[in-house]
Parts: structure tokens; sequence; C-alpha cells
């Protein structure tokens, strides 16, 4: 049976249908999960797409995180269930505090929509399990609040346990440590700017997406 | 007791230390408008309400306990407090 993900909805996400699709292409099943319930429901992963929750109003993710969604969410990932934060799915899982540091703007001050190389650092976790360490992926990014920013006992642990997932390689938001994506300490939550679901076909000018979400689609059926 | 309301006005700064490229971004634009000797732009934001409660400390309390929940992001920012009975 494939592996179902949920997609989280918020008023103002706008990612959700493409990850819905991408994660078909690749033989699972998406199903969306609108933020006002309260239960994920008998889902095998959840992704929390990209967009604008809730006008992105106060900061980015901070009043997305008070949804009955999230809670469920927070159960989900306490279950050791795969989640996953794409952009704004990302801010809205450090606001909630399922992954440490914060989201600050750009240091250009630029809105950056372009394709990103990143590379892979670890591959023990939910999205990158089938993916090589130090492999090179072409992803787009899309943001202005993408500039990852932490305490430096934050940077410490992650450095220490392993937990910076991907870095770009031409830093251009001004992350620290040129942080594009971590994961937390059970490694079954994952957040990154770059966006996945729209690197899923080389129409879209690349596919290099598919091996995260592919290897989200493995961590689910397990 | 008869609860009183309070006027509040709570500034959210980022924290020192943590870039702030909007303001460098203004402080860059100034000396094209001619004005000199400007420096530390900082930008944040305002938000001011209304609050209920018996009495200023616990007026207070409950603001404190609001902008550590929701008003800022303790990570990267810092609020600063102002209130009085309206």
């Amino acid at each position: 049976m494939p592996a179902t993900v949920g997609v989280v909805v918020f008023p103002g996400s706008n990612c959700e249908h493409d990850v819905v699709e991408s994660v078909e292409a690749l033989g699972g099943q998406g199903r969306l999960l609108w933020h006002g319930d309260a239960d994920v429901g008998d889902v095998d992963a959840v992704v929390i797409p990209g967009g604008f929750a809730h006008g992105d109003y106060l900061r980015p993710g901070a009043i997305a995180r008070f949804s009955p969604m999230m809670s469920a969410v927070t159960d989900f990932a306490a279950s050791g269930g795969p989640v996953v934060g794409i952009c704004n799915g990302f801010q809205v899982l450090t606001e909630a505090g399922l992954l440490p540091g914060a989201l600050q703007k750009n240091a250009g001050l630029k809105f950056l929509c372009q394709p990103a190389t990143i590379e892979v650092l670890v591959t023990n976790t939910a999205l990158t399990g089938n993916a090589t360490r130090g492999q090179k992926l072409s992803i787009p990014i899309n943001h202005f609040e993408g500039n990852y920013t932490c305490t430096p006992d934050t940077l410490a642990e992650l450095r220490a346990e392993d937990r910076i997932v991907f870095t770009y390689s031409d830093n251009p938001n001004g992350s620290t440590a040129n942080i594009a994506g971590i994961c937390n300490a059970r490694r079954n939550v994952v957040g990154l700017m770059p966006h996945p679901e729209r690197a899923s076909n080389q129409l879209l000018g690349s596919d290099d997406g598919n091996v995260l979400l592919g290897s989200l689609l493995d961590a689910a059926s397990q | 007791m008869t609860p009183m309301t309070f006027d509040v006005q709570v500034e959210v700064q980022l924290r020192p230390g943590v870039a702030d490229p909007q303001g460098s971004t203004i402080e860059r634009a100034i000396p094209n408008l001619g004005f000199d000797g400007v420096s530390k732009v900082r930008v944040g934001k305002s938000i001011r309400f209304q609050v209920q409660a018996d009495t200023e400390d616990a007026a207070l309390n409950e603001v404190n306990q609001l902008c550590e929940r929701f008003l800022t992001n303790p990570v990267i920012e810092d609020a600063t407090i102002s209130i009085q009975a309206a």
C-alpha cells in the first residue's frame, strides 16, 4: 500500500497541491489536512508546505502554530512520525518549538526566488535516507525570511549532533553557517527553506527534489 | 475588586547582536538625504492594546507571558513593555 502523506493547509498556504502532486508522481498518496482540524488521521508522514500561513502576520509561523492541527502534528512527531516543513513550513516548525532557531529576514533584504545549490550533510533523517553524503542538489528557494539564525549554543548542539541536514553552496540569504535545513534530535522532523516539490520534474528545470521526497515516502513506509 | 483597564504598549526589537537588514538599509539611505551623523538604526514594531486586570502587577504579569509566548520570538526578539491605567 502506498504511503500517505498528510499536507497541512493553513489560510495562505500555497504549495500544498505541488507537494501532493510531486508525492503522487513518486507513487505515494497525498491528503490535504485542514489546519482547523485537530487530527492527522491515519497518515504515514506530514508535510507543512510553503506559503504565507495566516498572512505571515506578526511573524511567519507565529499564528499558524496555534492552529489545532499543529497540536496533532506535535503529537505525531513525538510518536516518531516523519514531519517535514518546507519554507513557510520550516518557519512554522521553529515557531512551534519542534525545531530550534528562527528564520530572519534575508541579509540582502530581497525576496529571493531562484535555484539554489544545496549539499546534503547527513543521510539518517526522514528526508535524506536515499541521498548520499556530500550530494549536491539544485532546488529552488522562494523566500523573504530564510536567514537561519540561532544562538551559539544551539549552533554548537546542531553541529555536535550532526543535525545540520543541508547547507547552501553559495549562501544566498545570510544564514548562520550556510544552513538551509536542520532536523530534530530524533531525526524524524526536518525543516528546510528550499522547495523539493518544485524540483520534481525535468520540465521544471530540475528533478533533484525527488530523492528527498522519495526518502520521505520510504521513511513513511517504515 | 472591580477589574481595572490598562493601556499597554509593547515595543518589539531584535535582540542586540541579531543582524537587522532593514535597519542597515535605512541607515545607508539616510546620508543621501543630507542627514549626517545618524547611526545605530534598528527597526522594531509597536503593538498597542488594552488589558483588564485587578492590579497593575497582574496586568504586567499577563503581558509578560503574552510577549514570551506570542508577541515576540525569544530567539531573536526582546520586548519593552509600557503599561498605565487607562
